[in-house]
């Protein structure tokens, strides 16, 4: 099955649609709640990042009887070093964005520690494309 | 203990999500910063707040917890009243502070 989403980047406040939507699919799949909730997690704080940093951009979902492969591809301003992106605490967000609770530095970590796969990809200037995988099944685990 | 129990002992007022007050609770949550609750609030947890805008909806329903109290007076958007009674996700207010409703949680029996 696959999905689409286009994540509008002019009210951040509303991010989490996509998340919600695949939550609800997902759930009528009859996938385990524990599973929704990771991939729920994982997709929540890749939608936010691109609302946040990006001006929004395309989700596309892909689920199988294996896996959930989601794909977020922006074209914003891109990220100088993900591995200091990836680091607990590290966020570029200004403090209009803090003071609403984001911009904590969780949302790469977040995205790591409860997905089985996370590729991130980035070019200055160009956009960044991530790309998360979880296994539907617990030998994935 | 559900959560239409905790708003009459705490004297909580009901701003949206009305119909899911039947909501079973099994534990607490405390936080403003919205990828740390998302990171470690359970399931069924009741979420204690100062945060009061819309995206509070999607972290509370995304990781079916049984509902938010936003604590201190803090005001409730419009916006987010009318996406919690979509996502039938209870949002509850009080002027007491975190610390207050706790002990009073605990006095409840809700560890």
């Amino acid at each position: 099955m696959k999905l689409n989403f286009e994540v509008d980047g002019d009210d951040f406040l509303l991010a989490g649609e996509a998340s919600s939507q695949v939550k609800k699919v997902l759930k009528q799949l009859g996938v385990a709640s524990d599973i929704i909730r990771r991939i729920a997690i994982a997709m929540y704080e890749a939608e936010i990042n691109m609302v946040l940093h990006a001006n929004g951009g395309m989700v596309d979902v892909d689920i199988s009887p294996e896996k959930i492969y989601i794909v977020f591809q922006d074209t914003g301003p891109g990220i100088e070093d993900i591995e200091l992106a990836m680091q607990e605490g590290y966020s570029t967000a200004s403090d209009k964005i803090r003071e609403l609770g984001f911009g904590a530095g969780m949302g790469l970590p977040n995205m790591k520690r409860y997905s089985d796969d996370l590729k991130i990809t980035s070019e200055l200037g160009k956009g960044t494309k991530v790309e998360i995988i979880v296994y539907l099944n617990r030998e994935g685990d | 203990m559900k959560v239409k129990d905790i708003c009459e002992k705490l004297d909580l007022s009901v701003v949206a999500g009305e119909t899911a007050l039947e909501n079973e609770i099994s534990t607490v949550y405390v936080g403003d910063l919205l990828s740390w609750v998302m990171a470690h609030a359970k399931a069924s947890s009741i979420w204690i707040t100062i945060q009061s805008h819309v995206n509070i909806v999607a972290v509370a329903s995304l990781l079916n917890l049984s509902c938010i109290i936003v604590a201190e007076g803090a005001k409730v958007d419009e916006e987010t009243v009318e996406k919690a009674n979509n996502e039938e996700i209870p949002i509850l207010t009080t002027n007491k502070d975190a610390y207050c409703l706790i002990k009073e949680l605990i006095h409840l029996g809700i560890e």
